[in-house]
């Protein structure tokens, strides 16, 4: 059964387009909080970011702030950051080490799982008052799993669990961790905050388009390309410059060499793309060397082959997380409003990797998610100008057609693009975002299909 | 040639130390030459090894083990200069007009003959496309001068709000 606003949005989305309102509607964007965030899995962080009890970090789900922390034993907890008592927000800082958590308004304080643990002046609250009544906690998000390290919180109780959620996009985070010699990441190198006025899904279908680099990037690609490469570099310029070249790849190549892969929920990863000589198969260079060799060591070199050869360059597990497994880069989208979207992008370290190997990630963290890049402000732009455009009503219907009579049937229940440039991921993450919005029929996904026919 | 051009070929001989008001003069020159728009005269002033380097965090250490809101050898400064003089830069379309105010100014160090750190504060405030945004912080500038000239071998720009969420950064600060 659907109600009328569920009726209305899946009139939005037809085969190859969609309705401009999808961007710039508040009511949809309060229900795809509500029904998309409620409801999936919502990736909110790495163990490596609170790896000792008492260890926490803050972060939000949509727009409420939640506090993710290791507790006394050493069990994940996912918190809404808020008193019990007047609502306040209880913790203050990013992230930090502590016993427990206390407001500073009246002084309530929680134990690490959000239990109430004590009140000052308990005597003059009603006689039923109680530190044991759960309504008196901070409130815990239902449910909490992680895969391989990497946290993920979901509002609803019912659902897939999460590796089931995940599908085969197990794999690519599987990649991410594999390339450890040995066997763990952890996040370092700080953080990138990027903030728009545009709406979050944008951001997603930006992430793998294979047709946009040869506009959008035009500028950064002509300046590398003319660049000398005689000039001094510490190696920063080196690998900016050479990601910027590769973007300036003729059509040719991203219908040749690149492919575009799909699967249930919305997930979907970019691959075959550049497997540059640097950062991922850097043969010759000495710092790569040494890597491989302390990977052989762990894992022996056949193992090391089959990972080293995996070449996936972007991964959407939908609706907030994106990630290159073979660069340790990992973005997470908030939306903040229908127009407003703040991105947190994130690096992380493999462990037995020598030093130099996180240099490199640094380096390309700055050119590919840094806030001041020659590439990423170009995109930025162009979320600002979609954010700038739908609201007009000239075009009423948006194109996401490219590719659309050409997919193929891919394997473990997804489909691909017949080449890189197709926006098959795109119709993919509206089949999920029907699938959430419509919910109320099915609690499991619905089956990958072509574009929902009207 | 302006006159803001002839006060920074004041030429101070190799070898002879910066007054601080030689070193307030350049930065001005500096901070003008930014808000013109004159990327490629700008260029000029920094050496042939010149590091530019805004950070990511309050008091990071440095620009290796943790990302930068911009962090650019000389052979990146000179794509990232390129670039702005580029008719597809589209985050420049239109262009963002800035006002840079400097002050503040001290000599940190200096060993003598070969280089000296200046530290400076600013303001800067760009507007583009009918938003206009405030930016303030530190500045240092290893400077050295090379054949009688002053040269930036490293220009460090820690911003106040350098962990905020912030749109995308295009003009140099």
């Amino acid at each position: 059964m659907l109600d009328k606003v569920g009726e209305d949005v899946i009139s939005l989305v037809r085969p190859g387009v969609v309705h401009r309102r999808l961007y710039d509607d508040a009511a949809i964007f309060e229900l795809e909080l509500e029904r998309i965030f409620g409801s999936a899995w919502i990736y909110v962080g790495h163990e490596s970011q609170v790896k000792e009890p008492g260890d926490y970090f803050c972060t939000q789900l949509g727009r409420k702030p939640i506090v993710i922390v290791r507790g006394a034993d050493r069990k994940l907890h996912a918190l809404h950051n808020q008193c019990a008592h007047r609502g306040a927000m209880v913790v203050a800082l990013d992230k930090g080490n502590t016993d427990e958590f206390q407001c500073c308004y009246h002084g309530w304080t929680y134990h690490l799982d959000g239990r109430l643990k004590a009140v000052p002046l308990q005597h003059g609250y009603p006689a039923d008052f109680s530190t044991k009544n759960p309504a008196m906690s901070m409130n815990s998000v239902p449910r909490v799993s992680s895969y391989r390290g990497f946290i993920f919180v979901n509002q609803s109780a019912e659902g897939d669990d999460l590796d089931s959620w995940l599908g085969y996009m197990t794999t690519s985070l599987d990649d991410m961790v594999d390339r450890a010699p040995e066997g763990e990441i952890e996040v370092a190198g700080g953080v990138f905050k990027h903030v728009y006025n545009g709406n979050w899904k944008i951001y997603l279908e930006n992430l793998c388009d294979a047709a946009h680099p040869w506009f959008t990037h035009r500028s950064s690609i002509d300046a590398a390309q003319k660049q000398n490469d005689e000039v001094h570099s510490d190696g920063a310029g080196e690998i900016a410059i050479r990601q910027m070249r590769q973007n300036g790849a003729p059509y040719s190549f991203w219908e040749s060499q690149v492919g575009i892969w799909t699967y249930p929920n919305g997930h979907s990863y970019l691959g075959d793309y550049h497997d540059d000589k640097k950062l991922v198969a850097a043969l010759n260079d000495p710092v790569f060397r040494d890597y491989i060799a302390a990977m052989e060591d762990k894992k022996g070199k056949k193992e090391t082959q089959r990972i080293i050869e995996i070449r996936r360059w972007n991964s959407i597990v939908y609706p907030n997380l994106s990630f290159m497994s073979g660069f340790q880069q990992l973005r997470v989208i908030h939306p903040l409003a229908v127009d407003r979207t703040l991105v947190c992008t994130y690096s992380f370290k493999l462990r037995g990797a020598p030093p130099e190997m996180f240099h490199n990630t640094i380096r390309f963290a700055n050119i590919v998610n840094g806030t001041g890049s020659l590439v990423l402000t170009d995109d930025l732009e162009i979320y600002n100008r979609i954010g700038l455009g739908i609201s007009s009503e000239g075009a009423e219907w948006l194109q996401i057609g490219r590719g659309y009579l050409s997919d193929v049937a891919g394997e473990h229940g997804g489909r691909r693009g017949k080449n890189s440039t197709s926006e098959v991921y795109i119709r993919n993450m509206f089949d999920a975002w029907l699938h959430y919005m419509a919910r109320a029929a099915s609690p499991s996904p619905r089956p990958q299909q072509e574009p929902i026919l009207a | 040639m302006t006159g803001a051009r002839d006060t920074h070929e004041a030429k101070p001989q190799t070898g002879r130390r910066l007054q601080l008001e030689e070193c307030e003069s350049f930065l001005v020159h500096e901070a003008r030459l930014l808000d013109e728009g004159r990327f490629d005269e700008w260029l000029t002033l920094f050496t042939q090894d010149a590091r530019y380097w805004v950070p990511s965090e309050p008091d990071q250490a440095d620009p290796f083990d943790t990302v930068s809101l911009m962090y650019d050898d000389r052979r990146l400064l000179e794509t990232r200069v390129r670039r702005l003089s580029s008719p597809r830069i589209y985050s420049q379309e239109p262009r963002s007009r800035t006002s840079r105010m400097i002050g503040n100014i001290s000599i940190e160090d200096d060993d003598g003959a070969a280089s000296m750190l200046v530290r400076s504060k600013f303001v800067l405030i760009e507007f583009r496309r009918n938003e206009q945004r405030l930016f303030g912080g530190t500045c240092f500038h290893r400077l050295i001068v090379d054949e009688g000239a002053i040269r930036i071998a490293l220009k460090q720009v820690n911003l106040v709000n350098c962990d905020a969420p912030l749109d995308g950064l295009v003009v140099p600060f």
